[in-house]
């Protein structure tokens, strides 16, 4: 059974808290007990308090698929990109080099690459994929379109990703502030921005000389 | 207790190795890592069943299922339907089920034996309630009833709670019960019968929603209550402004609309000089405040010294900011205010919750749709735990020990004379100190971990070492239990049943997945089996934990705490009742609805205080405006000790850790304590990120890596207090009290900090979670 068509994944990486909620449930899923396939960092503690979660984003034309020599990588009908398949993987690490996002990761014990496949076994039945079920600010959410637009009238999907000359589409929906301009996001100018307040910082503990005093 | 053991129990103390690196006590109970392995991860397993409960964690008790399997936790699964977290749940709850069927849980009784490396062997149940009734029995006949004291714990079931208190004052009949809410809720719990009558969350967290302001105060929302963080972003969603007050940039913080970097300890100046601010410019509700409140004119006398020059002064917030804070609080339609902890855990703890009532108070907004008031409780059970006559001077339904009436009450539900109710006892830390002065002989804890979790630690260690005898039920080895004459295995959550009371006062249900290991017993028949034993079980024969909560149910009724009319079906059916829920009303007065009172103080209700006079809970009916003089902390910073330390909480772990340090991808997640600085004070001791550094208070000293962070005050450094040993914050912190509520001042103390020589001597020896 495929994903229902109405129900999206939202990332809203604005929201994130950092409490690694949904890497302790990914690891929950009933197809990969025990091991979680997301990755969540501080973009600079020493800086900020922000963290990004890191999930697979389900690419249109996933590079992971594209780079695959022994095609072990399959993109479903509903757009969810699989996990590789055990009899074809050969641990070749090429997925887990190309993808833009860093998400695939080699499980060198079982010589296999293993990524998100968006919980299919709940979300092929109607329930919310378990870190999207579990996440307690809702960085990660899963439901219709409408829902989000409604409840998150600050900020926009986004579903468009550019990479030096690569240009991505995915499944998965970033969401960032409505009045943001460009519809694509360019992912390799904004490593050069700094972290989400930063500006804040400096009007709080800035230019107020020695602390302490 | 024998002559013998009695021996052996002065030569344990004498060769007790160095707090924190007694590695064969380690070695034997753990702490150890748990990870999911065999059943847990075998994706072919079908559960058994799915048991619909609550998280054993935190007071806000998301509603998860347990999945079970061959009488072991397996895993869980969200409960999309129950309507707080709506299958929401922070790491610890995803991963609580791993201490069930855990490698260092207490499958038998344990006495203390010198001649064993761990200091203990095993002993059967039987004859370890034997012991401890023969020690009670004796103490008790030697020294007098309250030479035996009862340190209990808001973890607990209510039901627990209720026996706890029942089994101090009926069958020990000592004043001296207190619990670990006193490290927790007792400043709020204080500071709301002050102002409200009456200590509940005003409003549920429903009514966060449709706020215009959501002020939190000392309360790192996404760490220590995770789900309310949705609550607050949701309203920030739809408009709210949100404003928090924390000397560290908390992860809710990060994209707050206002910031008051708030220097600890300063919180009732912050909250005087926004009262001026709102006085001065007419952003009162002058029609509530006639109507409904008293002591409005004399606290506005008091707060006009409170000018934003003067405030700025004191707290170290920008006047600009104050400014901000005043206009936006004071012209709002709606709003809500949360505090926590961060405000409560000063030795004028009370001063500063009633100093964030009183701008609630003189906005008006309180006991309507989107106009809330609440404190966030810490434990499980923080709300229901302080309810039911576990505090030193309470009795069931918030009743009060010291009042005639209330004790007349409660001595004919327990069918004996109001003369043989002791007088109240002492709190948790003055317990410690009678200990210590051995006025306190012998002592029985349960579900309190006070060597890692009371301040200065090094003087609770001394104090249970000079008792003659203590017995702590536990199931873990927890670091105080280490300190016992006696160990009995008690019960996890999931091993019992009965009712909690949450952060918004809703009472939940708690259900059984999994049956007791090995000879460890539910908490409750442990307790009534040692009232056997003594020979005094009239009072003590339940069978099961809804047969007591049916009794605290008439005991409660009619107070202030009324849980008459909630029943296990009601609370199922409800998703929650929330009380008061009085079986029957006076004639005229409108029943409650099937869940019970979830908004307290609307217009028009009544309560059993006022009568009908008014919404609030006294005589009058009308809320109190309390005088709000600041204090500052009992020590403050000066040239040989410079630096405020400030201690708190991670998202990973919880309270003392005897639980969340046993469970490894929780570990893993935030292996072992910091000491958080900013780089500028970190530039001026020569410390970068991931050294060593020494702290040291006059109490105590700890050594540590550093967290070098932009995101914390420059005159601040934190620690969280999670662990224990060599590592543990409370080494350090003071145990000055709230002259009122008697909670310890964990958030304010003066350290000095350098750089270590090099690494701390467990850093070999020690596991990171030991």
């Amino acid at each position: 059974m495929p994903v229902p068509e109405t129900l999206e994944f939202f990332v809203d990486p604005g929201r994130c808290i950092g409490c690694q909620s949904c890497i302790q449930a990914c690891a929950e899923c009933d197809t990969h007990k025990g091991q979680s396939m997301i990755q969540l960092d501080y973009l600079d503690r020493g800086r900020s308090t922000q963290t990004l979660p890191v999930i697979c984003m389900h690419c249109d034309s996933p590079t992971c698929a594209e780079v695959c020599p022994s095609d072990a990588i399959k993109r479903a009908e509903d757009g969810v990109v699989q996990t590789a398949r055990k009899p074809r993987c050969i641990a070749c690490n090429n997925c887990v080099l190309a993808c833009p996002f860093g998400v695939p990761k080699m499980n060198t014990r079982m010589n296999l690459m293993m990524k998100c496949d968006m919980c299919y076994d709940r979300t092929s039945v109607g329930l919310k994929p378990m870190c999207a079920s579990v996440c307690p600010s809702q960085a990660l959410a899963f439901g219709t379109r409408q829902e989000i637009a409604k409840n998150r009238p600050n900020s926009k999907a986004a579903n468009t990703f550019r990479f030096g000359a690569q240009t991505i589409r995915t499944k998965v929906n970033v969401l960032v502030p409505a009045n943001a301009a460009p519809e694509l996001i360019d992912v390799t100018a904004a490593m050069y921005e700094p972290t989400i307040g930063h500006d804040m910082l400096e009007s709080v503990f800035g230019g107020k000389g020695e602390a302490g005093a | 207790m024998s002559d013998s053991s009695e021996g052996s129990g002065s030569d344990a103390r004498r060769l007790r190795p160095t707090p924190g690196l007694d590695l064969a006590v380690i070695r034997e109970f753990g702490p150890f890592r748990a990870y999911a392995s065999d059943i847990r991860v075998d994706s072919g397993v079908t559960p058994d069943k799915r048991v619909k409960t609550h998280c054993c964690f935190c007071g806000q008790q998301c509603g998860l299922e347990l999945k079970v399997k061959d009488n072991t936790v397996i895993g869980i699964e969200p409960w999309y339907d129950f309507p707080f977290n709506r299958g929401m749940l922070c790491p610890k709850g995803v991963k609580r089920y791993l201490q069930q069927a855990h490698p260092d849980r207490l499958l038998h009784a344990y006495e203390k034996d010198t001649s064993r490396a761990s200091g203990f062997r095993q002993l059967g149940y039987d004859d370890a309630v034997r012991r401890v009734a023969e020690a009670i029995e004796r103490i008790q006949r030697e020294h007098g009833p309250d030479a035996f004291a009862i340190l209990s714990g808001a973890s607990l079931t209510t039901e627990k709670t209720y026996l706890m208190g029942k089994f101090a004052h009926m069958c020990l009949r000592t004043a001296n019960i207190d619990y670990n809410g006193r490290l927790c809720m007792v400043s709020a719990g204080a500071g709301n019968k002050k102002a409200f009558g009456v200590d509940r969350a005003a409003n549920p967290w429903s009514d966060i929603l449709g706020a215009e302001v959501v002020l939190v105060a000392g309360a790192n929302v996404a760490e220590c209550a995770p789900i309310t963080t949705n609550y607050i972003w949701q309203a920030r969603e739809q408009g709210a402004k949100v404003i928090v007050v924390d000397p560290r940039i908390t992860p809710l913080a990060r994209t707050c609309d206002l910031f008051l970097p708030v220097k600890p300890g300063r919180d009732t100046a912050l909250f005087n000089g926004i009262l001026q601010l709102m006085i001065e410019n007419d952003w009162v509700d002058h029609d509530f405040i006639e109507a409904h409140t008293v002591g409005f004119d004399a606290l506005a006398e008091q707060v006009r010294e409170w000018t934003p020059r003067k405030t700025a002064e004191v707290t170290g917030i920008a006047e600009n900011s104050i400014r901000q804070a005043a206009e936006w609080w004071g012209s709002a339609k709606t709003s809500f205010l949360l505090h926590a902890r961060g405000i409560e855990h000063h030795s004028h703890g009370v001063q500063n919750v009633l100093s964030t009532i009183n701008i609630v108070l003189a906005s008006g907004r309180i006991g309507r749709p989107s106009c809330g008031y609440a404190t966030i409780t810490g434990q499980a059970n923080g709300q229901g735990g302080r309810e039911h006559g576990q505090k030193c001077d309470q009795l069931p339904g918030g009743r009060d020990l010291a009042n005639p009436e209330h004790r007349a009450h409660v001595a004919k539900v327990w069918g004996i004379d109001a003369v043989d109710l002791p007088q109240p006892g002492v709190d948790a830390y003055e317990i410690m100190r009678k200990a210590e002065r051995g006025e306190i002989r012998g002592l029985l804890s349960i579900c309190f971990n006070p060597v890692v979790s009371l301040p200065d630690n090094n003087f609770v260690r001394a104090a249970l070492e000079k008792l003659d005898f203590f017995v702590a039920i536990d199931f873990f080895m927890s670091e105080t239990s280490r300190y016992a004459d006696v160990v009995l295995p008690g019960s996890l959550q999931e091993e019992d049943e009965g009712t909690v009371t949450q952060t918004e006062g809703r009472i939940v249900r708690i259900n059984k997945a999994v049956d007791c290991p090995g000879e460890a017993r539910e908490d409750w028949r442990i307790i009534q089996d040692i009232a056997k034993a003594l020979g005094r079980e009239r009072g003590f024969t339940f069978d099961n934990p809804g047969q007591m909560f049916d009794e605290l149910r008439v005991a409660s009724k009619g107070g202030v705490c009324d849980y008459s009319g909630v029943t296990y079906e009601r609370i199922e059916q409800n998703f929650g009742v929330f009380w008061p829920c009085p079986s029957d009303m006076p004639e005229g007065v409108k029943a409650v609805g099937p869940q019970g009172t979830p908004r307290l103080f609307e217009p028009g209700s009544w309560n059993p205080v006022a009568k009908g006079a008014g919404p609030f809970y006294f005589p009058d009916g009308k809320a109190h405006f309390n005088p709000t003089p600041y204090v500052g902390p009992a020590e403050d910073v000066d040239e040989a000790y410079p630096i405020i330390l400030t201690t708190g909480r991670v998202v990973s772990q919880f309270l003392s850790g005897n639980q969340t340090r046993r469970i490894g991808p929780l570990v893993d997640n935030y292996p072992e304590p910091r000491v958080e600085l900013h780089p500028r004070l970190a530039a001026r001791l020569g410390i970068a990120d991931g050294d060593w550094t020494f702290v040291e208070s006059r109490r105590g000293n700890c050594t540590l890596r550093a967290s070098v962070v932009t995101t914390i005050r420059p005159d601040t450094v934190f620690i969280p207090y999670h662990w224990g040993g060599r590592k543990s914050a409370n080494q350090l912190t003071i145990s000055a009290q709230d002259p009122i509520s008697k909670i310890p001042e964990f958030k304010v103390c003066a350290v000095r900090v350098v750089k270590a020589d090099g690494a701390p001597e467990y850093a070999l020896l020690l596991e990171s979670q030991q």
